[in-house]
């Protein structure tokens, strides 16, 4: 069978299950003995070991059927669980997520069969349940290599006081109560759908008082191919063999009597003030209950139904559609100048406000929650932490924080080496906190939230901050400035070093950073992002990464102005104000042109001469000043005049011309001449 | 090289560069459009002539004259621009005038070596005969190299 067309489904869900995978054991090392999680973590190993069976991925399902083992005897209580069992689980998760990226780059699952780790998890088996009962286990094996038979049914199949209960009084009252374990057929896809026809069946002839797994986890799909519930009837066995028989893509019917585990469960169940009988009566109003029960699974039916995966080509093709609209947008909004009717403009403005949702509604569909990339940071930060001995605490804000899909994929690379940075150079060892009066834990915070058109994501600890005179010792070793100078620089500037390239203050080399790789990555790819990176720091008291991200990186909102006979779009966001000053008020300071704004000095930059357009200003008496932004710095960017404010698109300028200088990409007017779109991080001083 | 041993006749789009003839490709040429405006892109080298909107794409063009030696001249009617994809990458060249594609047979194509032109031998893929007219041949993947102003 043919299963490439499911592999991308594969794929998608298995990173899924293993981030919930992973948050699992991150909670269970906090409280090892929480059922609920543990349940959580075979849930998922179980779902992987069916998922990757059917896929043909051998070494995987074997990983996940080992792990299954353990964890079914770790929940039956056969063997204790430890740390070390738990770093087995993360070293699982790990050889998954290898298998999982294996898979992405090569459709194959790879040559590693994890052999090593599978050994491990077998013998954690072996000798926790050394003392137990020896025989369990095997037989316990052999029904998880057995296909055919059930596993939840013989594996972990009670009844609840309540269940017994009403399974008991139904027996008194001559009712029959099966436990009906159904086989799906491998090849089907659609297995909730085909399990809610049979539970209709079944709901049909009598009351399902039990499911295993679990009803809902039947609906989203979190079962294999089987599943066991036990039914209080009248009718008799045969009746539900045919009937399940005839529904597709069964493949097996085990119907059994239920009647010796109930008898064997009698006495507990006769001390029980719980009823029966509310059970059996609502068995006889059947009709009823049945109607609201199949109305409850269509609601939670219709509910999961309603998300869609969407390759994200099909969303950018969507943007470069709404893009062309806008340009169009601008276009007629220019021709407006000729017929200026009211009809006409009233048209527009319609446009204008459709152009503007619609563009509103194709971001929304393309955001996605930071949480996406903040999910794998605990798992990091739990293993920087045990690798350096020290204890760090991880918090995190705002993970419901949308960005734009393609920032989200970049984000995480800079972000990772900020978080190692904090907990590597920023959290001081234990012993150092404790003599400076700090608490032990170490703190690492990431926070993200919305910030006008911007997302803000910050990373803050308490360490001990940055150490200013060891950054300059560095500069002036490195030769990045010369030491009379050093003096001379801001906190800001001095802190701005670090984020040169191969500038790195660790004294010693580790893995994990200070490698001086670091920071100027950083800085480089949040740039090319559109983004920009600062720093906040106070000595013994910690540091603070802050990174802006613009929302959208397709369509902003820009200044156009005119440069000699040139149109240049500058992006809004990076303007600040826009003022006419007079040639006399550019004064000269250390060769740099500067003029003074409400008192602070503002550096200028003759964009013309950069740019390379003879622009004749010798007789002008007011220049036009464009106030950028830039970090918390500000520059004037002198242009000959302005068009006003427009909405662009962003186009890129092609790989021929990637790697040229002062431009952010280019953009199509209202005209359709191209205008370029200044990068103002380069440009200013 | 090696592609003209495989194919026995291979077409190329002739367009004129003053007096003489070159030839292109027909397989690496996208489309051929009249000339259209074109925005400069500052520090660039001085053969890259800007970028123009081609339907909505922004696709750099390039003045073939001035990446050759040869002196510049006034655009006319006739003046094209080629746009080309080499190496995945799009871009755009422009011509004094296309003419029209020629079917030329290996025979007819002679090495570059018995031949010399001030053209650099990177650019040139060999010379086409033709009845009694020569058509220089092409090879433009080294037009992808660019180096930038400071960089």
């Amino acid at each position: 069978m043919d299963m490439s067309q499911y592999l991308e489904i594969f794929i998608d869900e298995t990173k899924e299950h293993l981030q919930g995978l992973n948050q699992a054991l991150l909670s269970l090392e906090q409280n090892s003995q929480d059922k609920s999680v543990l349940n959580e973590i075979f849930r998922v190993a179980h779902t992987l070991k069916g998922m990757s069976g059917t896929m043909g991925f051998t070494k995987m399902a074997k990983l996940t059927h080992v792990m299954e083992n353990v964890l079914h005897s770790l929940r039956n209580n056969e063997i204790k669980m430890n740390s070390d069992l738990i770093d087995l689980l993360f070293k699982c998760l790990d050889a998954l997520e290898n298998y999982t990226e294996s898979i992405v780059n090569t459709s194959g699952e790879g040559q590693n069969d994890n052999s090593d780790i599978i050994q491990m998890l077998n013998s954690a088996l072996e000798k926790n349940t050394e003392s137990d009962d020896n025989k369990k286990s095997e037989s316990l094996n052999k029904k998880h290599d057995k296909k055919e038979t059930s596993k939840y049914a013989t594996a972990n199949f009670k009844l609840n006081q309540f269940e017994q209960n009403a399974a008991n009084k139904a027996i008194e009252m001559d009712m029959n109560v099966f436990k009906i374990t159904v086989i799906l057929n491998k090849s089907c896809v659609l297995k909730s759908a085909r399990s809610f026809i049979i539970f209709q069946t079944l709901e049909r002839h009598g009351e399902i008082i039990k499911s295993e797994p679990r009803v809902e986890d039947i609906e989203d799909e979190k079962f294999e191919f089987e599943f066991t519930v036990v039914c209080i009837t009248r009718q008799e066995a045969d009746i539900f063999t045919r009937e399940i028989n005839q529904i597709a893509e069964v493949e097996k019917v085990i119907i059994e009597n239920f009647e010796d585990i109930v008898e064997f469960q009698e006495t507990k169940m006769e001390d029980s003030s719980l009823s029966g009988e509310a059970v059996i009566a609502s068995v006889e109003d059947l009709q009823k209950e049945n109607e609201d029960n199949q109305d409850q699974i269509q609601k939670q039916k219709t509910k999961t139904g309603k998300t869609v995966r969407v390759d994200i080509d099909r969303l950018d093709v969507l943007m470069n559609l709404v893009s062309e609209l806008i340009i169009i947008k601008t276009r007629l909004e220019g021709l407006g100048d000729i017929d200026t009717s009211q009809t006409y403009n009233e048209a527009i403005e319609y446009l204008e406000r459709i152009t503007t949702n619609l563009h509103d509604a194709v971001m929304k569909v393309r955001m996605v929650p930071v949480e996406l990339v903040f999910n794998r940071f605990p798992r990091m930060i739990r293993d920087v932490a045990k690798e350096i001995g020290k204890e760090i605490q991880l918090t995190m804000t705002g993970t419901e924080t949308e960005l734009d899909r393609t920032v989200i994929d970049e984000i995480g690379d800079p972000l990772i080496h900020l978080i190692r940075n904090s907990a590597d150079h920023g959290i001081e060892s234990k012993d150092k906190r404790i003599q400076l009066g700090k608490p032990n834990v170490g703190h690492i915070h990431l926070r993200a939230y919305q910030d006008g058109n911007n997302v803000v994501i910050e990373v803050e600890d308490d360490g001990q901050g940055i150490n200013i005179e060891k950054v300059k010792k560095k500069a002036i070793e490195r030769g990045v400035v010369k030491k009379d100078l050093i003096n001379t620089l801001s906190q800001k500037d001095i802190i701005d070093f670090l984020f040169k390239p191969s500038f790195s203050t660790s004294d010693k080399i580790t893995d994990l950073s200070g490698r001086g790789v670091g920071l100027d990555v950083v800085k480089t790819k949040i740039e090319q992002l559109g983004g920009m990176v600062e720093v906040e720091t106070e000595a013994l008291k910690g540091s603070k990464f802050i990174i802006r991200l613009p929302l959208t990186l397709a369509i902003i909102q820009a200044l156009l102005v005119v440069i000699g006979d040139e149109k240049y779009a500058i992006p809004l966001s990076s303007t600040k104000e826009i003022i006419k000053i007079t040639p006399d008020q550019i004064k000269l300071v250390q060769k740099q042109e500067v003029f003074l704004l409400r008192n602070t000095v503002v550096p200028i930059v003759r964009l013309n001469e950069i740019l390379g357009v003879s622009v004749d200003d010798k007789d002008k008496k007011q220049l036009t000043v464009v106030i950028v932004r830039k970090g918390e710095k500000i520059s004037g960017f002198l242009v000959d005049s302005l068009i006003g404010q427009r909405e662009i698109v962003i186009k890129s300028l092609g790989k021929l011309l990637s790697g040229i200088k002062f431009m952010a990409g280019a953009t199509i007017l209202g005209d359709g001449n191209v205008a370029l779109i200044l990068d103002v991080n380069s440009l200013a001083v | 090289m090696e592609e003209r041993i495989e194919v026995e006749s291979r077409q190329f789009v002739v367009f004129k560069l003053g007096k003489e003839d070159y030839g292109l490709d027909i397989k690496k040429v996208t489309t051929i459009e009249k000339m259209l405006a074109v925005t400069r892109v500052p520090n660039t080298p001085n053969y890259i002539k800007g970028v123009i909107n081609l339907r909505g794409d922004i696709v750099p063009v390039m003045d073939i004259r001035t990446k050759f030696g040869f002196d510049t001249v006034e655009e006319t009617e006739e003046t094209r621009i080629i746009i080309l994809k080499l190496n995945e990458i799009s871009f755009g060249i422009i011509v004094d005038e296309v003419d029209e594609v020629l079917n030329l047979t290996e025979e007819s194509i002679e090495n570059v070596a018995n031949f010399s032109n001030d053209l650099s031998l990177d650019y040139i893929l060999g010379v086409g005969k033709i009845e009694d007219r020569i058509v220089t041949l092409l090879n433009l993947e080294k037009f992808t190299d660019i180096e930038y102003d400071g960089m």
